[in-house]
């Protein structure tokens, strides 16, 4: 009997950020075939920020994602203050925390309610939601709004702020003006408690994968802005040591290219429950990953949510990273709440900055996972060279993974379901395309 | 290159039929789009009066064209893409472009000047495999548009008005002055004359509401000329300032540096491009 062959084809993935298309193909009981195919066009970000002034990475690198430009910001502004030697501590690193939180809120209630839920429910978008669920989608919805508002606030504007430079921010705003974000902020918090209730009653395939998981830590605080990549399999190194343990690789059918751990770096190899480092590489950053290597860092509220939902300090299941995205909600409420109740307006808003020959290295949690920046700058502050690592590059491969064992798992299941299944496999990682692609790096050596 | 499209043609009187409304993307980081999304208070409303047919980013049922609104986000970079405008237009009553990309060809326009397909065989182990082209160009460059909004990103209140007023058949009210006139309407003391902080509010249109100066900086023009720029005074005025030719020619080749008043006048101060082949 001839082997059954099927493909599974979406030329058009919906409710990402980007253009992106995915493609499997079965023979009998074995996927042959599996590729996450992005086709958004380069735009060369890396090649143009050569000769542009150091000073303008913040607003330059904004634009590489309209949904997580602070993330860019922060990232660019790390790795200028890390060349010039530099650091930026007290209010005004609080207030960086602040505004990130903000883009964390925005983020997570855009994705949770608009681009993840309908999936789960059986729509094909928040509006077709709204007949059915106008309560909760007007929640939603006000959260999105207090993530916007409070970016509004700090950064001037909710896509691609203009507040933030170098050394800190133009105008620090007052202890009045952030005051009167607590109310809408606590209203959010309770808002965000009901959406982890709500999300975790949906019906989730019983799906696990041995990630290695990949996010920062910093002792004492849930990583936003600042700490040590570290993994599950035991990686623990400084944001400049990133290339020694990275790789980025291109894939004939990707206009993004792939990142992987280092061969041969193996940690722990032993137990399976500290993380068994995956063939080939692939490992997985972002809400996750956060959760999994931070969960003693989260605030109480975010702790009783999670454990409220059914959530352990441990969660493989990547379709349960709607729940965990939810934690995080709670968690960048509150602790956008609690930096406002200890902020004191900075005498002056940024430090400076002086240029020196350098290179300086800057990674932060963007809501998707870890971004990596490094630049090099000469004495005039002029960049030389950059180089920038979203997070979806990084979890292309993971996606990949994710998708065939999805595959090999549901083969049971009729195409226009299967096909629904792995659109959602590649969603609950709220791919974010636009920046993934933006990277394609060029080098070019003039003599 | 891309010239504002004033007075805007609209359709005669609004359809009866709830009109349907696309996005689309192409080169671009999805903030505009996003502009849409982000219209919390006004999203079911918009949803009531219009059928969002197309939109990709909200939205897996996608409806067949025609539609009678396409907003389009993004620069055409790739030849693809440029066939793809195409039918965009011809499935599309009334094409809006939304934002610097779809306007001025946006950020990605900084390559114009380099080799990119130079620069592509220098890196890749397989430059085939990476389809693009040398320029980013705006969709005026490719089909007719209907009415174009400027900035990056788009402010949400003139995307509004846009789409209010093709509902109401009337054309969008957009002004067209510089960000001068939001500063003063806003009583922010002028940054460049109070502080001599460099602006380029002066030669700037106007829409963001001007942001920038309200939080102690300089405009970075990100909403791309305004009509008639006096170019020529403000760089004397920024000479003056004692900023170099070099950062001055940065400032006019940032977001919006391939519109026409914005390269003339990085032109004129003679600094290439950094990376461009030629002027080495």
């Amino acid at each position: 009997m001839p082997v059954k062959r099927r493909t599974i084809k979406v030329d058009a993935l919906a409710r990402v950020e980007g253009e992106g298309a995915l493609y499997v193909r079965t023979a009998g009981k074995r996927v042959t075939d599996v590729r996450l195919r992005i086709y958004e066009p380069p735009r060369f970000f890396e090649a143009f920020l050569r000769g542009r002034a150091y000073t303008e990475t913040p607003d330059i690198t904004a634009r590489i994602c309209g949904i997580c430009p602070v993330a860019y910001q922060m990232s660019a502004c790390r790795a200028m203050e890390d060349a010039c030697g530099v650091q930026v501590d007290g209010q005004i690193r609080a207030l960086r925390r602040l505004l990130y939180c903000g883009e964390w809120i925005e983020s997570h209630a855009l994705h949770i309610y608009m681009l993840h839920a309908p999936d789960f429910l059986g729509y094909a978008s928040i509006v077709e939601m709204a007949r059915d669920h106008q309560k909760i989608v007007e929640r939603g919805l006000a959260l999105k709004r207090t993530g916007n508002e409070l970016m509004r606030l700090i950064g001037g504007r909710e896509v691609h702020p203009i507040n933030v430079r170098v050394g800190g921010f133009y105008r620090a705003p007052s202890r009045a003006e952030l005051d009167g974000m607590v109310d809408r902020l606590r209203q959010a918090r309770d808002d965000a408690v009901e959406t982890v209730r709500w999300v975790a009653g949906f019906d989730f395939p019983d799906f696990e994968q041995p990630y290695e998981f990949v996010a920062l830590r910093r002792s004492g605080e849930y990583p936003i802005d600042d700490g040590r990549i570290v993994s599950s399999g035991g990686l623990d190194v400084a944001a400049a040591e990133y290339a020694d343990h990275f790789v980025e690789e291109q894939v004939p059918h990707s206009n993004a290219l792939h990142s992987r751990l280092r061969d041969g770096f193996n940690f722990n190899v032993a137990g399976e429950s500290a993380g068994r480092r995956s063939a080939g590489g692939t490992y997985l950053v972002g809400p996750l990953a956060r959760y999994n290597l931070n969960f003693d860092a989260l605030s109480a509220p975010a702790t009783s949510a999670a454990r409220d939902a059914g959530l352990g300090p441990v969660c493989r299941n990547p379709f349960r990273s709607i729940v965990v995205r939810a934690v995080e909600l709670v968690y960048a409420c509150d602790e956008a709440l609690r930096l406002i109740g200890q902020y004191e307006a900075p005498p002056r808003p940024f430090v400076d900055v002086p240029a020196r020959r350098a290179t300086g290295h800057g990674c932060t949690e963007a809501p998707r996972g870890i971004l990596y920046h490094r630049y090099a700058i000469d004495e005039n502050g002029v960049i030389v060279s950059a180089r920038i690592v979203p997070p979806t590059s990084q979890n292309q491969a993971q996606i990949e993974a994710d998708l065939r064992d999805v595959v090999q798992q549901s083969l049971a299941l009729p195409d226009d379901r299967l096909t629904l299944r792995c659109e959602q496999a590649v969603r609950n990682y709220d791919p974010c395309i636009s920046c993934a692609t933006h990277f394609l790096r060029l080098h070019i050596d003039r003599g | 290159m891309a010239r504002r499209r004033s007075p805007a043609k609209v359709p005669s009187r609004a359809p009866a039929r709830r009109p349907a409304l696309a996005v689309w993307k192409f080169a671009s980081c999805d903030g505009c789009q996003l502009t849409l999304l982000s219209c919390e208070d006004e999203l079911l409303t918009i949803a009531g009066r219009m059928d969002i047919a197309y939109f990709l980013e909200a939205s897996s049922g996608a409806v067949r064209g025609p539609y009678d609104v396409s907003l389009v986000e993004g620069s055409i970079t790739t030849a693809h893409d440029a066939e793809r405008i195409r039918r965009v237009r011809q499935a599309s009553r009334f094409l809006v472009t939304i934002g610097a990309c779809a306007t001025a060809g946006g950020i990605q326009t900084l390559r114009n000047f380099q080799d990119v397909r130079e620069f592509t065989q220098a890196v890749y182990a397989k430059p085939d495999y990476i389809e693009t082209l040398a320029t980013s160009t705006p969709i005026s460059a490719h089909v007719k548009v209907d009415f174009e909004l400027q900035g990056c990103p788009i402010n949400k209140a003139q995307l509004l008005e846009v789409l209010s007023a093709y509902l109401q058949g009337r054309a969008p009210g957009i002004r067209n002055h510089s960000v001068c006139v939001e500063c003063k309407r806003r009583g922010t003391v002028c940054v460049m004359v109070a502080r001599g902080t460099p602006c380029l509010g002066p030669v700037t249109h106007a829409g963001c509401g001007a942001i920038c100066p309200a939080y102690d900086r300089g405009c970075y023009g990100c909403y791309g000329p305004m009509e008639s720029p006096n170019t020529t005074s403000l760089t004397g005025r920024w000479r003056h300032l004692g900023v170099p030719d070099a950062a001055i020619a940065r400032a006019y080749r940032g977001i919006n540096g391939e519109k026409e008043p914005f390269r003339k006048a990085a032109e004129a101060l003679g600094v290439p491009m950094p990376g461009d082949p030629h002027a080495r």
